[in-house]
């Protein structure tokens, strides 16, 4: 599958974007904070010898309603179904942020259901001596320095619309994705990981941007620490949070050295 | 015509330097400038200024909730409504109101509302805010994405609690009770009037429409300002086939008497530009967090913030200086002048608006309890009388409390032989003075 191919699968009733590109061993990616309103050089990078599948989480673009969706158990069952519907059970999984934790989530609550795990700085522990950053309490111009370390480029790719899109529709998207973030994680990004995180039992590549303005990198060993299966830490310096876009070919290369072994 | 007379309960010792050295008034307002021994002052002075209103014959006092916030001294504004219940007799009490989706359980409200409308022998008016973000979502920690559920949940649980004749299971999505069953239940059957403050979100309008609720915009910013927002709501009101009713709508606005207009000019600057100065010193980081307004209110919105640019981006270059009372007065956030000059205005905002509820705010920032009693008597004595009969004879207003007889109503030991004309204020109360020091 050398072209991109964008195709619905049905999740408990309703209609979600797939995007799968690439041939070899599969790959699930779960995006972060501001859904994948685009197909990005990461992924691209990715499925150069990967056959990489993203279906939308709830509240990204293309994905489902998030606002019927209380509790963790909620969110574990929605993204069980969407890893389901995207034929994902088992393949091995790379999640960025909140989709990161989910992927944590999902594998804590049923170990089999992923293969190996890339937790890109995921949400879901709370260290009240260096607490994750309340990223929703920023001003407008703050708000890519919080994302990224290159905030100009992150800027101009990602909060700015693509040419030709409707400006007001690309900001009411990306407002979407951040209040279906704080459905999950408001309001400290924690909904009771560490109590189950013994529970995942697979091989797992921890990557983190060294200048990570978010969650703090020292949260990589944390999760190290609390994981039963191999867990492994990968720093990317001069990386902010957003690790796809401040380091797309660094990250692509860990994960498939990883995911190869 | 009614005459609500509103107290926010500012903080009224904020430096003069705060706006320079301090980020925001609200959520992360620096802790280290409150000084309990003055603000035992404070209190006492805004309790005096209530009762004081209510003394005078406006036709109620109105307080608020507010939390972690510089300018807002009432997180429980029904311990202030409490009080008010004992000191006043024939004044309405309205609390404006519990931000619902804050207590837990939300029959809380229930039983404090009952509270007080008994106490008050029916005098209360139930005001239900959903509350600011800096409120709910930052001080509170709600998530700004269930705010409006739980909101809505809560409002159903409270209005069904007080109409219940037999204890009854809520099952909500975020509240599951057994046994609701509160006591006590409201003088008002089945409940006291129920106004909603709002502010830009559309949805608002209609809900106030459907359930018959009074929609009053509390803008610190005037008749100018209101103009869209209330035509707005007369709009739905329209769409929803309701009666353009005046007293269906509630306006809050900012108001300096003095006997002429140069006089008020002098007397009403420093404690406006305290409010606007240093009260709604407001970091910006707390306005939106992602959840809080609906993609419709968001949309519509965006859409008017493009106009808006464009008239800031106009003002700001005519005019790189700090705000002066000039272009606080000329913008129409306070309304000054002379009684006759001021009811002239009022009556113009409450034609123009079709509002029958007007709250004024006769003390804010820090304005002294001298001068915030020579507003409200001034008010009284030359305004209000040429404002009364305004609406009155057009139109009924169905959601004015309803209380008990006088006659058959407890009141304080104090007030039970105030059968009386209403006590003159001192001289040395209502001397003008300048702002609080």
């Amino acid at each position: 599958m050398t072209t991109l191919r964008e195709h619905s699968v049905r999740v408990n009733g309703e209609s979600v974007r797939v995007w799968e590109k690439g041939a070899g061993r599969t790959v699930g990616v779960l995006a972060g904070l501001l859904g994948a309103p685009r197909w990005t050089p990461f992924l691209e990078s990715l499925a150069q010898r990967h056959h990489v599948v993203v279906p939308s989480l709830p509240g990204h673009a293309g994905g489902g309603d998030f606002r019927k969706l209380d509790d963790i158990a909620d969110w574990v069952s929605a993204t069980l179904d969407l890893l389901d519907a995207a034929d994902l059970e088992g393949a091995d999984l790379v999640g960025f942020g909140p989709g990161a934790m989910l992927a944590a989530e999902c594998a804590a609550f049923s170990h089999p259901v992923a293969g190996k795990l890339v937790l890109c700085a995921p949400f879901g522990l709370f260290d009240a001596s260096e607490p994750v950053t309340d990223f929703w309490a920023r001003r407008p111009n703050q708000r890519a320095a919080t994302f990224s370390a290159q905030p100009a480029e992150f800027a101009r790719d990602v909060l700015a619309p693509p040419a030709g899109a409707d400006e007001l529709e690309h900001q009411i998207a990306q407002t979407r994705a951040l209040e279906a973030a704080a459905r999950l994680l408001w309001p400290n990004c924690d909904r009771g990981l560490a109590k189950r995180l013994h529970r995942v039992r697979n091989d797992t590549l921890l990557v983190w941007g060294e200048r990570d303005a978010i969650v703090p990198a020292s949260y990589a060993k944390k999760f190290a620490a609390g994981i039963t299966g191999n867990a492994r830490v990968h720093v990317i310096p001069g990386a902010g949070h957003v690790l796809d876009h401040d380091a797309p070919t660094e990250l692509a290369a860990a994960i498939e050295e990883f995911v190869g072994e | 015509m009614k005459l609500l007379w509103f107290h926010l309960m500012p903080y009224t010792d904020l430096p003069d330097d705060f706006r320079e050295k301090h980020s925001s008034v609200w959520v992360d307002v620096d802790p280290t400038l409150f000084d309990p021994a003055k603000a035992n002052g404070m209190y006492n002075d805004f309790l005096d200024e209530l009762e004081f209103a209510a003394e005078v014959g406006f036709d109620a006092v109105c307080v608020n909730e507010h939390h972690s916030n510089g300018y807002g001294l009432m997180p429980s504004p029904n311990l202030i409504a409490a009080t008010l219940a004992r000191r006043t007799r024939d004044a309405a009490i309205c609390v404006m109101g519990n931000s619902l989706a804050l207590y837990n359980p939300p029959t809380r409200v229930a039983e404090e509302f009952a509270m007080l409308d008994v106490i008050s022998g029916g005098r209360l008016i139930a005001g239900f805010p959903v509350g600011t973000p800096m409120d709910t979502c930052y001080a509170y920690g709600i998530n700004p994405s269930q705010l409006r559920e739980r909101y809505h949940e809560a409002h159903d649980l409270v209005v069904r609690a007080w109409a219940a004749e037999q204890a009854f299971t809520f099952h909500g999505r975020y509240n599951q009770l057994r046994y609701v069953n509160p006591w006590p239940k409201p003088v008002q059957r089945p409940h006291p009037p129920i106004w909603i403050p709002g502010g830009a979100s559309i949805e608002t309008w209609d809900w106030c429409g459907e359930r018959d609720y009074v929609y009053s915009y509390l803008s610190y910013f005037g008749y100018k300002q209101g103009i869209a927002t209330m035509r707005g709501f007369w709009d739905a009101m329209k769409r929803l086939g309701k009666e353009p009713n005046p007293f269906h709508a509630a306006f809050l606005q900012f108001v300096g008497v003095a006997e002429t207009r140069e006089e008020a000019l002098e007397l009403y600057a420093e404690p406006a530009l305290y409010f606007y100065e240093r009260c709604l010193h407001v970091d910006s980081r707390w306005s939106a967090p992602p959840g809080y307004a609906s993609e419709a209110s968001l949309r519509a919105r965006m859409k008017s913030q493009v106009a808006l640019a464009a008239e800031r981006a106009s003002e700001g270059a005519a005019k790189k200086s700090r705000t002066t009372f000039e272009d606080i007065v000329r913008r129409g956030y306070v309304i000054i002048g002379s009684p006759d000059e001021v009811a002239e205005q009022l009556r113009e905002v409450a034609v123009d608006l079709n509002v029958g509820q007007l709250m004024l705010l006769m003390q804010y920032g820090n304005m002294t309890k001298d001068l915030a009693f020579h507003n409200t008597e001034l008010f009284a004595k030359k305004v209000a009388p040429q404002l009364r009969g305004l609406f009155e004879n057009e139109w009924e207003n169905r959601w004015w409390p309803r209380p008990l007889p006088l006659a058959a109503r407890a009141t304080a030991r104090e007030l039970r032989s105030a059968q009386a004309p209403r006590r003159e204020p001192k001289a040395s109360e209502t001397s003008p003075g300048g702002a609080r020091a």
